[in-house]
């Protein structure tokens, strides 16, 4: 903390002025990119469309309310494919995303040199890509529908639970294992005494944790032919009815708090 | 057990939901659950069937990557979707300070803390997509959509986390500035500041990260960004090129990763 000398009397300065300095100098680099980047924005952006905003926001209210709430028959059907995208499309994914940790482990994988690479590369491109990619191509593959959502979620889903749960496999404790191994257990049953017991509550909570982002993506993977509550959304925004696509937003943000309180639950009954 | 307490007995791993009735009823919830799901899955088996080759001729349409032809629309994207990226980051930590501030318990009113709590439940529930489909429709197609956008999920991000770490500060140095008769900015620029600005710094880096990956999407909603120029790609059968934009995405993702993730070290 450096104490400067003016007219005989200490004054306390919480940095140095070389440090004080610096840090100006982060601030006004951060500035000028911010800066840059708004004048970027603002040169691409037709400033017409956004003055007169105000004025589109009020009409898109009024069409909005009341919301037309006898359209709320047709939207079980797709809330329930929906939940069905999440649910199996996380289950597809806990199946590959179990063996791809395994070998990705420092710990447990059968060859540093060639699995674990290859293993690690899965889970990376994986991790990259959006779901919403994934759907946008697995839609021109398989077809739209629920099939091509589901594949979408599981492949997006790999890598997210693949990476948590090899870090935690990395993270156990070794000494268990060594207690395994020293009763003369062969490779499969040190696998299941040793190292599973100590995995599961991280391997639950991995996988609720993604079912409840999972809901949340799969209520737009609809928007490019993937199925769900977002294949509805997306008809009703074409046909512009606003008052469909409030109930819609209704159901959306009320399931995905529902399924986070579940999750928040689960995990905390977990931990 | 008790029955067959006969020597030698034999040992058994203990389940990992310890309660019957509980383990059992979800067992019994999980089988019900898959069969309706399964009896609901309307898989037409041969159309993926029929996909299959249409789904391979589709994947070497990708190969190889087209960097050249469309290098200029590609790279004006990525200008674009870094563009949005840095100007949302900076917009939204900005918003998110104070309605963070506003949905920390130890230090907000009641109902201040209740509307602050449902911006960012909103906020959070809401894809991203969804949200610039909204945004598009007020604002018209392009950047500026994309950018409130993605402050607006900023928001959901950044405010939850900045309020949960207020909530865990230490309350003695509050209480400390609190008995000097500090009135309520320097409470918050003495005792609350300086607790959570190395984990704010962080939180931005990382959500700096989050915010490019969402800026590749937001585009399939036309606001903006590489996500625009990859649905106009894929729009034109143009898979090398669309190859080509899916290598960059990856490629960057990766690298402002590690980029965020090592600032993250350094600072903490």
């Amino acid at each position: 903390m450096p104490v400067l000398e003016a007219n005989g009397t200490k004054v306390w300065q919480r940095r140095d002025r070389a440090t004080q300095l610096k840090i100006w100098l982060g601030w006004l680099v951060g500035t000028i990119l911010f800066v840059y980047c708004w004048r970027i924005i603002s040169d691409n952006t037709i400033w017409e469309f956004v003055l007169d905003a105000h004025i589109q926001a009020a009409d898109l209210a009024s069409r909005m309310v009341p919301p037309k709430w006898s359209y709320a028959a047709r939207i079980w059907r797709p809330l329930w494919d929906t939940l069905n995208i999440a649910t199996l499309g996380t289950v597809f994914a806990l199946f590959i995303a179990t063996p791809v940790a395994f070998l990705a482990a420092r710990n447990t994988t059968p060859s540093r040199l060639f699995v674990r690479p290859i293993a690690l590369l899965t889970i990376v491109s994986s991790r990259s890509i959006n779901s919403i990619i994934w759907a946008l191509l697995l839609v021109v593959i398989v077809g739209p529908g629920m099939f091509a959502g589901i594949l979408a979620i599981t492949l997006r889903s790999v890598g997210f639970i693949g990476k948590l749960l090899y870090e935690a496999i990395e993270e156990i404790d070794q000494s268990q294992v060594e207690a395994i191994v020293a009763t003369g257990a062969g490779r499969r049953q040190v696998l299941l005494y040793g190292i599973v017991p100590q995995i599961l509550p991280a391997f639950a909570g991995i996988s609720v944790y993604r079912w409840d982002i999972n809901i949340r993506e799969s209520t737009i993977l609809g928007w490019v032919g993937a199925g769900g509550i977002g294949l509805e959304f997306q008809a009703s925004v074409n046909i512009l009815a606003w008052n469909q696509v409030t109930l819609i937003l209704i159901a959306i943000l009320a399931s995905v708090v529902l399924s986070e309180w579940v999750s928040a639950k689960v995990r905390h009954a977990i931990i | 057990m008790s029955e067959t307490a006969t020597f030698p007995r034999q040992w058994k791993k203990p389940p990992f939901i310890q309660t019957p009735w509980i383990r059992w009823g979800i067992y019994a919830g999980a089988a019900i659950y898959l069969v309706a799901a399964f009896s609901t899955f309307p898989v037409k088996w041969g159309r993926v069937w029929a996909g299959i080759p249409r789904g391979i001729k589709f994947i070497q349409a990708f190969f190889p990557p087209d960097f050249i032809s469309r290098w200029g629309d590609i790279q004006e994207g990525f200008v674009e979707s870094l563009t949005i990226t840095g100007a949302s980051t900076v917009i939204g930590v900005a918003i998110s300070i104070p309605i963070g501030l506003g949905a920390a318990r130890n230090i907000s009113p009641r109902l201040v803390y209740l509307f602050c709590r449902s911006i960012i439940a909103t906020s959070r529930a809401f894809h991203e997509l969804i949200v610039a489909i909204l945004f598009v429709a007020m604002f018209g197609f392009g950047p500026f959509a994309g950018v409130l956008t993605l402050s607006f999920a900023t928001i959901g991000f950044i405010a939850k986390l900045l309020a949960e770490e207020i909530e865990a500060i230490d309350p003695d140095q509050m209480e400390s500035i609190r008995a000097t008769g500090a009135t309520w900015n320097q409470l918050m620029n003495y005792a609350v500041q300086p607790q959570v600005a190395p984990r704010m710094v962080g939180l931005s880096m990382y959500r700096l990260d989050i915010n490019f990956r969402e800026s590749a999407i937001i585009g399939i909603a036309g606001a903006g960004g590489i996500g625009s120029t990859l649905v106009t790609a894929l729009d034109r059968y143009e898979y090398d090129s669309a190859a080509a934009i899916l290598l960059t995405i990856i490629f960057i993702v990766m690298i402002t990763e590690y980029a965020s993730g090592y600032i993250r070290k350094y600072l903490v």
